[in-house]
C-alpha cells in the first residue's frame, strides 16, 4: 500500500526545516490571537498525535482497533496522578511515564488481537474503551476523591517556569509532537514498520517469512497506546484544562478513527491532514452558519449536517481513494512538480 | 430465603427479556451478513433513523399505522440508495473496506435523522405499559413488564418468520447462495440487485421494530445508537451468520449483565452493564471465535 523510502532525500530535509521554522518561529510571532492557539493549533497537534497512534495500529499493522480515546484517558489520568503524587517529577518525565502506563494497558487489551481480527477485534477494543473509562469513573483514587467529577489540570511547569499562556503551551506541545513524529516516521520506514506492514498485508505470509506475529502485534499495540496516552495527557492539560472521563467517550474514538481513515491509512502526514480536516470543518460550517446565513440555520442542524458530510466523505473516499487525503495531496504535488520539471 | 430466590428469578427473567431487545438489533446485522457477507455497522444508526422518522411522521399528524407504513417505505428507500450508492461501487472490496464504508453510512443516517427531526428526546407510546403485570406478580410473585413480554413475543415471531424465509423459500435459497459466492450466484441467474434490495429493506423493517420497542422503553434519542452497539457482543456470542444465535446471544448478554449488575455491581459502584457484555464477548472470542452457532471460519492463504 504505502511506499517505503529507504533514505531521506535533500527535499525531505528542506521540507523539515521549513516546517520547523514555520512552527517554532513564524506561527508564534505572527499569530497573535489566543483563539487560534487554544481552539485550533493546540487541539490539532494533540489529536494528530493520537491519530498517529491510531495509524500505527490500524494504518500500518492493519488491526481494526476502536479505543483510542480510552488510552488517551488512561494517559491523561496517569499524568494527573503522577504530578499530584510524585514530588519533583518533571513534566516531561510524567508525560513519558503516563505514555508507558497507557502502553502497558494497551498490551493487555491487545492480547486478543493474536487470535482475532477485523470486526471481532473491534469489539474487543471497544471493551477497553468502556472498561478504562468506567474504572477511572468509579474508583475515586484516580480522581483524587474529587466529588464534582471535573478536576482542574495542574499547570505545566518545566524547570521551575510555568507554561500557562496559549503560546507557551503550544510550544511545549510542538516540541513533544515534533520528537514523537520523527520517531514515528523512523519506526514506520525502518524494520519495525516493515514488519507491521507485512502483518497488515498478509499475516500468514509474514509469519512464514519469520516475522513474529506475537511480537509485532503486541509492539504495535504498545506503541499505538503510548502515542495515544501522551496525546491524551497533552489534550487534557492544554486543551481541556480539566480531567473528566466523559471527555474521552466513544465519540472521540470514532473521531480519531475518522481522522485516521480520511487522512489516509498508513501515512504519518495523513494523521495531520485528517486531524486538521475533522477539526477545521466544523469551524468552517459554524462560520458559514453565523456569517453567511446569519444564524438562520439552527446550531443543532449544523452539527447534524457536519456528521452527514463526514459520513459521505468516508464512503466517497472508500470508493474512490481508499488511501485518503494524504494520497490526494501526493497526486496534486506530483502533477504540479511534473509540469515544473518539463 | 424464598424471597431471595424469587428476586433472583425476577432479575434473571428481566434480563432475559431485555436481552431479546438486543437480539432484535442483532437480527438486522445477521440478516445483512448472511446475505452479503457485509458487516453493517450502520444497523444501530438505522434503528435510530427508523424510529425517529416514525415518531416524526406521527408528530406530523399521520395515524399510527400509516406512519408505520410510510416509515417502512422510507427504509426501503434507504436500502435502495445504500445498494446503489455504497455497495455496488464497493463490490469485491475487502471486508474491512466495506465495514468502514458502513461506519460512514451510519454517520450519514444519524446526521440526516437529526437534521430532519431535531435532537430533543421524544416519547413513544405504543400503548403497551412498561409496568409489571399485576396478574403475574400476584400469582407467582415475579414482576415482569408487559413491554418486556411484548418484546420477547415480537422477537420470537421475527425469528420464526426469518428462519422460515431463509430455509423454506426460494428467496431464502437465493439469499444464501449470494452470501456464499456472489459471482457464482449471479452466473446462474440470481438477481443480485433484487436480493440486496430485499435484504436491506428487511433489515430496515427489523430496525424499525427494534427501534419502536427501544424507544418505548428509553425514549427516542441519540443514546439508542450506543445501546445498539451492544448488539455487537451479542453477535459475537451467537455467531454472525446465525439467526437463532442472535436470539441466544441476546439472552445470554441480557441475563448476564443484569445478574452481574444486581449482585456484583454494588461492590464497584455500579454501572458495570456498560462494559460487562464486551468483556464477556472477549472471553467468548478467545474460546470460540466463530460464536455458538456461527460457521467455522476457514482462512486460506
Amino acid at each position: 500500500m504505502a511506499t517505503t523510502i529507504s533514505t531521506y532525500s535533500r527535499n525531505d530535509y528542506i521540507n523539515f526545516s521549513v516546517l520547523m521554522v514555520l512552527g517554532f518561529l513564524i506561527i508564534p510571532m505572527t499569530v497573535n490571537s489566543d483563539y487560534w492557539f487554544t481552539s485550533i493549533l493546540i487541539p490539532w497537534l494533540c489529536l494528530a498525535l493520537a491519530t498517529i497512534g491510531q495509524q500505527v495500529i490500524m494504518g500500518y499493522t492493519g488491526q481494526l482497533a476502536l479505543g483510542a480515546a480510552g488510552f488517551m484517558a488512561a494517559g491523561a489520568f496517569a499524568c494527573f496522578n503522577l504530578i499530584l503524587r510524585v514530588d519533583g517529577l518533571p513534566f516531561f518525565g510524567a508525560l513519558i511515564i503516563s505514555g508507558l502506563i497507557a502502553a502497558a494497558i494497551g498490551i493487555v487489551f491487545g492480547l486478543p488481537s493474536l487470535r482475532i481480527r477485523g470486526i471481532y477485534l473491534m469489539v474487543a477494543t471497544l471493551a477497553s474503551q468502556f472498561f478504562i473509562i468506567w474504572v477511572i469513573d468509579k474508583f475515586g483514587w484516580f480522581k483524587n476523591y474529587d466529588s464534582s467529577g471535573i478536576i482542574t489540570a495542574q499547570d505545566i511547569v518545566i524547570f521551575g517556569r510555568p507554561y500557562t499562556s496559549p503560546v507557551d503551551m503550544y510550544l511545549v506541545i510542538l516540541v513533544v509532537v515534533t520528537v514523537m513524529t520523527i520517531l514515528a516516521i523512523n519506526m514506520a520506514r525502518g524494520s519495525t514498520g516493515r514488519n507491521w506492514m507485512a502483518v497488515r498485508d498478509m499475516d500468514v505470509a509474514a509469519e512464514s517469512m519469520g516475522v513474529s506475529l506475537l511480537k509485532t502485534k503486541i509492539q504495535a499495540f504498545a506503541i499505538s497506546s503510548f502515542f495515544c496516552g501522551v496525546a491524551g495527557a497533552l489534550f487534557a492539560f492544554t486543551y481541556l484544562k480539566s480531567l473528566e472521563p466523559v471527555a474521552f467517550d466513544i465519540k472521540l474514538s470514532f473521531k480519531i478513527l475518522f481522522m485516521c481513515i480520511l487522512g489516509g491509512l498508513g501515512t504519518i502526514n495523513g494523521a495531520f491532514i485528517g486531524a486538521g480536516f475533522i477539526l477545521l470543518f466544523p469551524v468552517l460550517l459554524n462560520y458559514l452558519g453565523n456569517n453567511v446565513f446569519h444564524g438562520a440555520i439552527d446550531a443543532t442542524i449544523i452539527s447534524a449536517l457536519e456528521q452527514v458530510v463526514f459520513g459521505v466523505l468516508m464512503i466517497v473516499f472508500m470508493i474512490y481513494e481508499p488511501l485518503g487525503m494524504a494520497r490526494l495531496w501526493e497526486n496534486l504535488k506530483q502533477r504540479f512538480f511534473k509540469k515544473k520539471n518539463k | 430465603m424464598g424471597s431471595e430466590i424469587l428476586f433472583f428469578f425476577e432479575v434473571l427473567v428481566g434480563g432475559l427479556l431485555a436481552g431479546t431487545m438486543y437480539s432484535l438489533v442483532a437480527l438486522g446485522f445477521v440478516l445483512i451478513y448472511k446475505a452479503s457477507a457485509t458487516f453493517n455497522f450502520a444497523q444501530g444508526a438505522m434503528v435510530f433513523f427508523a424510529v425517529l422518522s416514525f415518531v416524526g411522521f406521527m408528530e406530523l399528524g399521520l395515524p399510527f399505522f400509516l406512519a408505520f407504513l410510510v416509515t417502512i417505505g422510507l427504509m426501503v428507500v434507504v436500502g435502495l440508495s445504500t445498494e446503489r450508492l455504497v455497495l455496488r461501487p464497493l463490490m469485491n472490496q475487502s471486508e474491512d473496506t466495506l465495514l468502514m464504508a458502513t461506519i460512514g453510512l451510519g454517520y450519514v443516517l444519524e446526521g440526516l435523522a437529526q437534521a430532519a427531526w431535531g435532537v430533543e428526546v421524544r416519547r413513544l407510546d405504543l400503548g403497551i405499559p412498561d409496568f409489571p403485570i399485576m396478574f403475574i406478580a400476584d400469582s407467582i410473585g415475579i414482576f415482569i413488564s408487559a413491554l418486556d413480554l411484548t418484546a420477547g413475543a415480537v422477537a420470537a415471531f421475527m425469528v420464526i418468520s426469518l428462519a422460515v424465509l431463509f430455509t423454506q423459500t426460494k428467496i431464502g435459497l437465493g439469499l444464501r447462495a449470494v452470501a456464499d459466492d456472489p459471482g457464482a450466484a449471479s452466473s446462474i441467474g440470481i438477481p443480485l440487485k433484487h436480493i440486496m434490495l430485499l435484504v436491506w429493506s428487511a433489515a430496515g423493517v427489523v430496525a424499525l421494530v427494534a427501534g419502536c420497542l427501544w424507544g418505548a422503553r428509553a425514549g427516542v434519542q441519540f443514546a439508542l445508537v450506543d445501546l445498539a452497539l451492544k448488539a455487537l457482543p451479542v453477535l459475537i456470542i451467537g455467531g454472525f451468520s446465525s439467526i437463532p444465535g442472535a436470539i441466544v446471544g441476546g439472552l445470554i448478554i441480557g441475563s448476564t449483565e443484569k445478574v452481574l449488575e444486581v449482585y456484583i455491581g454494588p461492590f464497584f459502584g455500579g454501572a458495570i452493564e456498560g462494559w460487562a457484555p464486551y468483556v464477556l464477548a472477549v472471553f467468548f472470542l478467545l474460546k470460540r471465535p466463530e460464536g455458538l452457532f456461527g460457521e467455522k471460519i476457514i482462512r486460506r492463504v
